[in-house]
This record gives structure tokens, C-alpha cells and sequence, in this order.
């Protein structure tokens, strides 16, 4: 499969990266190659072969349903760009306008 | 006296007799690192000074008779990876430069309470993703053998600063090989638990199904030690296993082989791409295992040619979705946008997208974009779901060999220590060194390597050792049986 | 299902409203669905947050055993499969009251599949509607995103307390065909979830959102068309459901004649409603498709489900509200409507109107005093039912004396103040009003009095108005209290009968 830089830069905006032209030049062909690479799995025969999401095959871990204490506001907010003194600020959700 | 810093079962010896205080350690342990750090650079953070304060305390603790923990006055480096909430934490990006945690992982929470000196934190491969250290976004570190070349990674500053004698342990972790490569590059044994051995609790993930910490010293009795501290279940990481943790140190003092059934992989020891020097030391190892009364056995494996791929595609999924938190949005790195930007795309997302742009390196975008696409609709089953897949028949090509064998033998890198800039250019070469790696994390077992010798430049070469799930004492004791008839975990880089 | 088509007479073509209502409930639980923060309600902003509902980097989930619980009492009652294993996925997308850049919930292996709801037929008092269900799933809530343009600055605030709040989201099949339908089921769904304990299920609160997929089917010439499907959202009441179905049933009428666009030209869109201009609204025009990238979330193991634990969780239900609605009018031959009002008003109602109607033997009656009564008395007094003072059998009492004949319904309106007031059993309060029983000896010779002071009445219901008679109850009453004036009535009459 083949990158065109309309691909490339529509993949950007779904993982929300704002490439520079230079990248979406060079991602391209890059990807194509990786994924070129990564292909080779078709070749195997996997019909009927269970999907392996991890290692363990334990199941039921959780938890009894009990309050713990929570993080202080003050921490809470320490690493946030920007907030006031009870939220996390950010620039609000308006659509493109242009 | 020069106090030892590259054994924590030797300082141990010396700190419980009285011979040395952990004020002395600590402070050859900045000393050394002050005399190191210009040329090998392999911290991004150093505690300094306040160490010393630590150490008062555990050396007065001492003095009173109270109890202290294993690793009471030993220095430990971890992994720049890893939540520790008095030091930054940035996993050698922009993104979260100057980014503090609120809390400790939990293996650094063990670690405080076994009395370690946490001296700093590693540098590594941003995210833990490359196996050069080089797309650490704060510079790059270099292998104290060959200051021309990288120590490996994504652990190269974990292994690095072992190697360079600031510590005798630091904690790394491994994804693809991160622990186990830089171990081979740097001349360290280094080892990856079983998944689920050690709680991945503020372990800033990269790919979570294949995410591990694990130990890194010169010997596997340090390993032994360190893993020891660390290993168990923690009710905070709901993959981490509910199984006894072995006595690690009794396997480690076992030292033998004999009657153990060694497989090798004859394809991946017949690879194109292991070069010769490093095919060399893996036979002699197999010699080594031989003559200390293992039986070494060919065993096949019907689809290694598939594990670089199928983790190229497993790994950047879960990265992509991982580091989609990072948008500067509730913390780590916020770009400014400009006015145009918030016009073409609204203000959130005109930010998200640069802040991402600006706060990751190339590699990280590169395994963002791959993971995004892969995960993509329409192209999920082709790549996701068929990679899921194929990691089961690589699972069970390990589960018929270990039913044959008791542990694998063979190679960890292709190559020695390549140089620096050496491939930066082509992602594809970089994702290759991880071709004898990448099959324990899918396949979710232990695996350690083994300092084994060098190339004629003095560049340490390494072997690995696989076992089956929670074997970790199987590892330390052929380990140990190995490092009884050889001594390459004793030669030094003369830095 | 019927075809039941609307028929406008104002030259419309025929055409069938149809609904399907995506419900979220937040889950009663004391903390959250994959980290021990508080859910309480109210709290200040971002202080019911930790590393793993902050989305901290290195945080991980670990399952609330108790939501899962939740979830199956729900499946259960909601007549769903409970499958023997269960999973969580990610789905991925960006906003910022989603800090981990993805929510954890169920894609393909939901934890109840299938399964319906019957609710009261608006349109057929004493009939019941099924209505099916595709699934229900739980899932993580997202915090809450406040725009604030106060002072002149451009930010959203966002408080994460809500963030991972354990929320079930019931899908149901689109076979809802009217507004009211639509508000019937939702008012089933919260009395069945507020009966289970799963859920408070206020609108207002948050604890019960709900998004409703419209749209029509007409029937044009002999063919079938679709209208396009709107989901209207940010509802935040039944009744606001009930109006923004109508209006949106009403304009997509209205466009489809404007435009002909149908669903197979025009993708499914998001609407808000205003309450206010009682409109709905275009939210997102085309928002770009959301590729969510689903897959199996490899922080967390899938979840088996024993056969014996879906058993013991079924055992456990107990009578459901349907149930008891169905039983009181066989049982007690209450009408739908008066085994409603009782069901409606909880379990507990349903307990106290079932030993006042054993005790009293009239359970018609005492649906009649709880409608009036009851549950006035509770109102003004801003009482629970547990506070209500007067036990359901002294209750009962009460009314056994007014069916026997003993008490009218008037003097029994004032012992019942009195009990409520003064407590003890109906005697002793009978006995501290002054109110007696008159025996049949009294009332005869009160009678006879009564007809020789009144000659004209005699005369009068002997003329074929026996409504004369009412005059002297009148008189009875100030001559003894305690007459009963139907016995009098009835006594009267017979006398007058047998001059």
C-alpha cells in the first residue's frame, strides 16, 4: 500500500501530530517500508487461531468497592499547564473556523 | 580504602561489618559519577548532596541496631521511566521535562523500603522506544567501553552507569530487549522477569502487554538480589501475578547445570544477521554449558522470521494508544499556538497537535502514526488482530520447546556496540537489532543476559538465556554456573 | 408489532415515529470503576481524582467487584444474557475531559447482550409494549468540561472528580414508535434501577443521561422511506425526551418534504436541544466519522462469569416492580392504574399497602386512603415512609372499622389525625374522641324520634324523592355525633318503606 501526503497528513490528524511538511515527506516512505515489512504475516496461516492479547491467562483481578483517599487538589493540578485554583484549563473545544 | 561500587552482595558484606559506612558509599558514588557523567552522561537526573543525608540516616539506623532492608546503603539507579515523586521524571522527552509525579511507582516504593540510596534516574530512549539511547531528547549517552558508541536501549543509561562503576544496580525495563541489549552492549548481565513478575505500577507505559522492570548489575547474584526486592504481586497492577516469589539468592548459590537441557535455536544462530564475532561467543558459550554438564539440544522453531514483525506492530498499537494521554492538556508539555493554527484547526486540537509535535521526538511519532494506522478501521484486522494471532503460534513455539528444554540458549544482539549515528537513518535497521530479543516479551517469559566475552576491539559481547514462565531461578542458576566457569562479568572498561 | 401507522388528515403521507434510546445510569457504587476515588455527588472540583482517573502517566485500572455486580442485578432484571466471559476495550479518541486520551469500555463482549423491557402501553391503559434491547455495557464516565467565558477569558475548566465513574449503558432495538413511549420507558427504567439499588437514576443530577436516535418511516405510494436518523442529546428530563422526540419528529417531517433526503443519503447527525426554545439543534454538522480504534485493553484480564455467580445474583432479585404491579390487580384487583401509584412509589409503599389491606380486608379501599391520604399526610410533612408514624396495621385497623360499618369515612379522617398526633391503637383513640359505636337499639329509637318530628319528609320520600332524607342526618348529628349516616339513611328508609 501506498502514502499519499493527503494519507499522511490525515493519519497526522487522527493522532493528533501536527507534522511539518518535511516530516510528512519522509513519513511516507518510511511507513510504507515498515508496513512493507510488517506484511510478511500474511503469509501465515492463522485460521482459527485464537488472538493473544497478553501473556496471562488469569482473569478475575479487581478490587472490593471501598473509598481510598484521593490525591489533594494542590497535586492534582501541580503538573497542569495552565489551571486556577480548583480546574485544569485548557483551550476551548470551538470548531475550525476556517 | 576505594570503596567497590560493582558489587551490592560485596558492599552488603562490607556495610553489615562495619568495614564501610553508607556515607563512604554514597559518597564514591558521587564522586565516581562527577568523574564519569562528563563523558558517558548517563543520567538525566542526580540526586547529589542530599544522598549523603539518606545514607546518615540509615548508617545511624544501623549504629542503633534497628532493622534495616536488603539493599540498606547501596547506590541504585533507575530507569528515567519510572514515577519516583522527589525526583523529575521525564522518560528523556520534552514532553515531560520538568513533569513530577505525585506518587513512586511501586517498585521504587520497594526499593525505599529495602533502604536503597536512589541516586538519580537513567537516560534512555525517549519513551523507551529505540535501542541506541540516541532518541533521548536531552543527548546521548555512551558506552563506557567505546565512548564512540551507544551503550544500546532503550535502557542505555541503566546500563551505561553500571558499567561505569557509579553503581553496582539500576532497575531498567524491557520491551523489545531494552534491559537485555544494553546488558549485552554495556558487558552487564541484565535480565527481564516473567510478565507479571514485578508490578508495572508507574511504569510510564509503552507497549503494556510487553512492558517489563527488570534488574541490571555485573553478576547475576546482584540481579538475584535486586529482583528479589522488587518481585510480587501488587494489587495496584492488575497484570502482575499472583505466584510466590522464588528464593532467587539459594538459585544463584546453586551455580549448576548438570542434567539441565539446554535448547539452542538453530536458525537463529545460523541468522545472516549475527555477525561472526558475536556467533562465536555464543558457541563458546554453548561449550561452556556442555562442559559444566548441561545437555545442549537443536531445537526448531517454525516462526522466529516472524517476531520482529509481529512486534512491530503489536508494540506501536499499544504505544500509540498509551501516549495518546500526552496532549498537554492536564499536564507535561503545552505549545503556545498561533492564531492561524487555532483558525485551521479550532484552538483544542491546534494545540493537541502541536504540543504532541513539539513535546515527541521522531522515533515516538514514527510508532504513533504506524500504531494509529494499524489500529485504524479497516486496516485493524489486518494488521492488530492478525499480529495478536500470530504471537500465539510464536507462544507455541516456545511452550513445544520447553517441553523438550529446560532453558534456551543463544543470542541477545546481532552485532557488539555499534557506533554512534550509526543507524540513525533507518528506522527499519534500528527495529532489526531486536531480532533475537522481541520473542520473550510477546511470548510473556524471563530471559537474561550474560556478559560472554568480547570482540577483538575490546567490545563486550553477550548471550541470552530464555526459561519458561516464573523460571527466573532457573536463569540465575545456570547464570551462575556460567559466571563460576568464565569471568567475563568481571572485566571493566577502563574509563 | 403492529403497523400501526399515523395517519395525518392534513394531507400526509403515513408515517411512524421510531426510537431507539441510548441510556447511560451511573452506577451506585461508593468508589469508581477502576481506581478507589469517591463518587460521591457535589464534591469541589478535582478533589476526587488520583494518578489512575487523572490518567497519570504509569497509572493502571483495577476493577470495582462491585460494579460488575451492579451490571449483572441489572442484566438480570433487564432479562439479558449474562455471557460466561466478559472483556474491556479502549476507545480512543481525544477530549479533554478524557485524560488517558481513551475510555475504557466494552466493545465486542459486553457483559449483557440482548434482552427487553415491557413497559405500560400510553396508548392502551392495561396493556404492556416489549420493548427489546441490544446490550448493556459498562464503561468509564469522562469528567466534565465547563466553558467559561466569565472575566473575559477563553478557557474551558475541566474537574476530573467524575472522571471514571462506573456508568452501565443500556442500548435498546429502535421499537419505540411515539414520544410517550419513549418517556414510558424511560420512567420504567428508573423505577426498575431506583428498585434494584443499581442506580439514583436523576436526570439532574447526571446519574441518568440519555441520547435518543429518531427517526421516521412513511410509507409513500406503497414504499418504505427512512428519514435520516438524528441523535438528539443533552436532554435533562423526561419530559424534555418527550418534547424533543415530538419536535424532531415534527421537523424531520417537515424536511423530508423540504429536501427528500432519507437515510441511505444523508448520515446520522447529532442535535442538541434547547429547552428553552423547546428547538432541537445541529451539534456537530460532519464531525469527522470517529474512528475509535477499538481493542482489547491489555491493562485489565477479561472477566469470567460463573454460571453459579449469574444464579446466586438472580436469586437475589427478588420481586420485581412489574412483577408486584401485576400481582397487586390479580391479587388484590386493584385497577393498573392504583397498582401503579403504589409501585411507583418503592418497595417499601408496596410492603405498607399490603398489611393495611390484609389487616383491613379492603384492599380497594386502601389504595384509595394511600392515593389521598398517605401520601398527602407524607408531603406536607416532608416525610420518608419510614418516618410516617402510624404503623400499617393500626392503619388497617382503621379501615376494617369503616368497612364493618363502625366508622364513616369523615369521623375516620379525624381519629386518623388523631393517631397520627397521639399514637396508640384505633380504640383509644376512638374511645379519647368520644366517638362510640351507636347500637342498633339507639339508632332505632333515634330514628323513630327523627321521622315523628318529620312528617314532611315521610311525605316527601313517600313522593319518590328519598334524597329528603338528607334533612335529617343533619339533625341525627347534632343529636348523637356518632351516627353513622348510612345506617341512619338506611334505617330511615326502611321504616319510611314499612309505614
Amino acid at each position: 500500500m501506498a502514502f499519499s501526503d493527503d494519507d499522511i497528513r490525515k493519519l497526522a490528524r487522527l493522532a493528533r501530530l501536527e507534522l511539518t511538511e518535511e516530516e510528512v515527506q519522509t513519513l511516507g516512505p518510511q511507513l510504507e517500508r515498515i508496513l512493507g515489512f510488517v506484511e510478511q504475516l500474511a503469509e501465515l496461516d492463522t485460521e482459527g487461531v485464537e488472538p493473544m492479547t497478553t501473556a496471562l491467562d488469569v482473569t478475575n483481578r479487581w478490587a472490593a468497592d471501598c473509598v481510598q483517599p484521593s490525591l489533594s487538589r494542590e497535586a492534582a493540578l501541580a503538573n497542569a499547564p495552565l489551571a486556577d485554583d480548583e480546574c485544569f484549563l485548557v483551550p476551548p473545544v470551538l470548531p475550525p473556523t476556517s | 580504602m576505594t570503596i567497590p561500587l560493582d558489587s551490592a552482595v560485596h558492599l552488603k558484606r562490607l556495610l553489615a561489618a562495619g568495614d564501610v559506612s553508607a556515607v563512604e558509599v554514597a559518597r564514591a558514588a558521587i564522586d565516581r559519577m562527577a568523574v564519569t557523567e562528563p563523558t558517558i552522561a548517563g543520567f538525566t537526573h542526580s540526586v547529589g548532596e542530599p544522598l549523603l543525608q539518606q545514607a546518615s540516616s540509615i548508617d545511624q539506623r544501623r549504629a542503633a541496631g534497628k532493622s534495616l532492608g536488603a539493599l540498606a546503603g547501596i547506590p541504585v539507579a533507575v530507569k528515567d521511566v519510572l514515577c519516583s515523586a522527589d525526583m523529575p521524571t521525564t522518560c528523556s522527552s520534552k514532553m515531560l521535562r520538568g513533569f513530577r509525579p505525585p506518587y513512586d511507582a511501586t517498585v521504587i516504593s520497594r526499593l525505599r523500603a529495602a533502604d536503597a540510596l536512589l541516586v538519580g534516574k537513567t537516560n534512555m530512549d525517549e519513551f523507551a522506544m529505540g535501542a541506541s539511547t540516541e532518541n533521548s531528547a536531552f543527548g546521548v549517552t555512551r558506552n563506557p567501553w567505546d565512548t564512540s558508541r551507544t551503550p544500546g536501549g532503550s535502557s542505555g543509561g541503566a546500563a551505561a552507569v553500571v558499567a561505569a562503576s557509579n553503581v553496582p544496580l539500576s532497575l531498567g525495563s524491557d520491551t523489545g530487549g531494552s534491559i537485555r541489549q544494553p546488558a549485552a552492549f554495556c558487558g552487564v548481565t541484565g535480565l527481564k522477569p516473567t510478565y507479571g513478575r514485578v508490578s508495572r505500577f508507574g511504569l510510564i507505559a509503552f507497549a503494556s502487554s510487553l512492558d517489563q522492570v527488570g534488574p541490571l548489575g555485573w553478576d547475576v547474584a546482584d540481579n538475584a538480589l535486586l529482583l528479589s526486592q522488587i518481585a510480587g504481586l501488587d494489587a495496584r497492577d492488575s497484570t502482575s501475578l499472583d505466584a510466590p516469589v522464588d528464593d532467587y539468592m539459594s538459585a544463584v548459590a546453586a551455580a549448576d547445570v548438570r542434567g539441565m537441557r539446554i535448547g539452542v535455536i538453530r536458525d537463529q544462530l545460523e541468522s545472516d544477521g549475527l555477525d561472526a564475532e558475536t556467533r562465536a561467543a555464543v558457541q563458546r558459550a554453548i561449550g561452556v554449558f556442555r562442559d559444566a554438564g548441561a545437555v545442549i539440544v537443536d531445537v526448531q522453531f517454525k516462526h522466529t522470521k516472524y517476531w520482529v514483525p509481529t512486534y512491530y506492530i503489536i508494540a506501536p498499537c499499544e504505544a500509540s494508544s498509551n501516549l495518546s494521554r500526552y496532549d498537554g492538556a492536564h499536564y507535561g508539555h503545552r505549545s503556545e499556538i498561533t492564531a492561524d493554527e487555532a483558525k485551521q484547526m479550532g484552538p483544542l486540537v491546534a494545540t493537541y497537535c502541536k504540543s504532541r509535535e513539539e513535546g515527541f521526538g521522531a522515533e515516538v511519532k514514527r510508532r504513533i502514526m504506524l500504531g494509529t494506522y494499524s489500529l485504524s478501521e479497516g486496516y485493524s484486522a489486518k494488521y492488530y488482530s492478525k499480529a495478536l494471532r500470530v504471537r500465539r503460534l510464536i507462544r507455541g513455539d516456545y511452550d513445544e520447546a520447553f517441553g523438550q528444554v529446560d532453558l534456551l540458549l543463544g543470542p541477545v544482539t546481532p552485532t557488539a556496540a555499534f557506533a554512534l549515528g550509526d543507524k540513525v537513518d533507518d528506522p527499519l535497521q534500528m527495529y532489526l537489532c531486536d531480532l533475537f530479543t522481541v520473542g520473550a516479551n510477546l511470548a510473556g517469559l524471563p530471559a537474561i543476559s550474560l556478559p560472554a566475552g568480547a570482540t577483538a576491539a575490546g567490545l563486550p559481547l553477550g548471550v541470552q538465556l530464555q526459561a519458561p514462565p516464573l523460571r527466573e531461578a532457573a536463569l540465575f542458576r545456570a547464570g551462575a554456573a556460567f559466571q563460576k566457569a568464565t569471568d567475563h562479568h568481571q572485566q571493566r572498561p577502563s574509563l | 408489532m403492529s403497523d400501526q401507522l399515523d395517519d395525518d388528515n392534513d394531507g400526509r403521507y403515513p408515517h411512524r415515529t421510531v426510537i431507539g434510546l441510548e441510556v447511560h445510569v451511573q452506577l451506585k457504587t461508593q468508589s469508581k470503576l477502576f481506581c478507589r476515588c469517591s463518587t460521591q455527588y457535589g464534591a469541589a472540583p478535582n478533589t476526587q481524582v488520583c494518578p489512575v482517573c487523572l490518567g497519570l502517566p504509569g497509572a493502571l485500572p483495577v476493577i470495582n467487584e462491585q460494579a460488575i455486580d451492579l451490571a449483572i442485578t441489572t442484566g438480570l432484571a433487564l432479562n439479558c444474557e449474562i455471557p460466561p466471559l466478559t472483556k474491556w476495550d479502549r476507545k480512543q479518541y481525544f477530549y479533554p475531559d478524557l485524560p488517558k486520551g481513551y475510555q475504557i469500555s466494552q466493545f465486542d463482549l459486553p457483559i449483557c447482550a440482548d434482552g427487553y423491557l415491557d413497559i405500560p402501553d400510553p396508548a392502551n391503559e392495561g396493556s404492556m409494549r416489549r420493548i427489546g434491547l441490544f446490550r448493556a455495557h459498562l464503561e468509564e464516565d469522562a469528567g466534565k468540561s465547563m466553558h467559561d467565558e466569565a472575566a473575559g477569558r477563553d478557557f474551558s475548566r475541566i474537574d476530573l472528580n467524575r472522571c471514571g465513574t462506573p456508568l452501565l449503558e443500556i442500548v435498546s432495538k429502535p421499537e419505540m414508535f411515539s414520544a410517550a413511549e419513549a418517556r414510558a420507558y424511560l420512567s420504567e427504567l428508573k423505577l426498575l434501577l431506583t428498585h434494584l439499588g443499581v442506580s439514583d437514576c436523576e436526570m439532574q443530577e447526571g446519574s441518568l443521561r440519555v441520547d435518543a436516535n429518531v427517526n421516521l418511516h412513511i410509507t409513500k405510494e406503497g414504499q418504505r422511506i427512512a428519514t435520516p436518523i438524528v441523535e438528539v442529546k443533552n436532554m435533562n428530563s423526561f419530559r424534555a425526551v418527550e418534547r424533543a422526540i415530538e419536535y424532531e419528529a415534527e421537523r424531520q417531517y417537515q424536511e423530508w418534504e423540504d429536501t427528500g433526503a432519507t437515510i441511505e443519503t444523508v448520515s446520522k447527525r447529532t442535535f442538541g436541544w434547547n429547552d428553552a426554545t423547546e428547538e432541537t439543534f445541529v451539534q456537530r454538522e460532519k464531525e469527522e466519522s470517529a474512528d475509535y480504534r477499538y481493542f482489547p485493553d491489555p491493562d485489565l484480564l477479561p472477566v469470567a462469569l460463573p454460571a453459579s455467580r449469574i444464579e446466586a445474583a438472580r436469586q437475589e432479585l427478588g420481586e420485581l416492580p412489574a412483577e408486584t404491579r401485576d400481582r397487586l390487580q390479580t391479587q388484590y384487583d386493584l385497577k393498573p392504574y392504583d397498582a401503579d401509584v403504589i409501585v411507583n412509589q418503592g418497595p417499601q409503599m408496596v410492603a405498607f399497602f399490603e398489611t393495611v389491606a390484609e389487616t383491613s380486608g379492603d384492599a380497594k379501599r386502601t389504595s384509595a386512603w394511600i392515593q389521598q391520604d398517605i401520601l398527602r399526610t407524607l408531603k406536607e410533612n416532608h416525610w420518608e415512609l419510614s418516618e410516617f408514624p402510624l404503623p400499617a396495621e393500626t392503619l388497617g385497623d382503621l379501615l376494617k372499622e369503616i368497612r364493618a360499618g363502625r366508622l364513616d369515612n369523615s369521623r375516620a379522617k379525624i381519629v386518623y389525625q388523631h393517631l397520627l398526633n397521639h399514637g396508640g391503637t384505633v380504640a383509644e383513640a376512638t374511645a379519647a374522641l368520644g366517638i362510640e359505636a351507636v347500637d342498633d337499639s339507639e339508632l332505632d329509637a333515634l330514628c323513630d324520634e327523627l321521622l315523628a318530628a318529620n312528617p314532611q319528609v315521610i311525605e316527601h320520600v313517600q313522593g319518590g324523592k328519598p334524597q329528603a332524607i338528607g334533612a335529617l342526618i343533619g339533625q341525627a348529628k347534632q343529636k348523637n355525633p356518632n351516627v353513622n349516616p348510612g345506617q341512619l339513611r338506611e334505617t330511615l328508609l326502611k321504616k319510611i318503606e314499612a309505614m
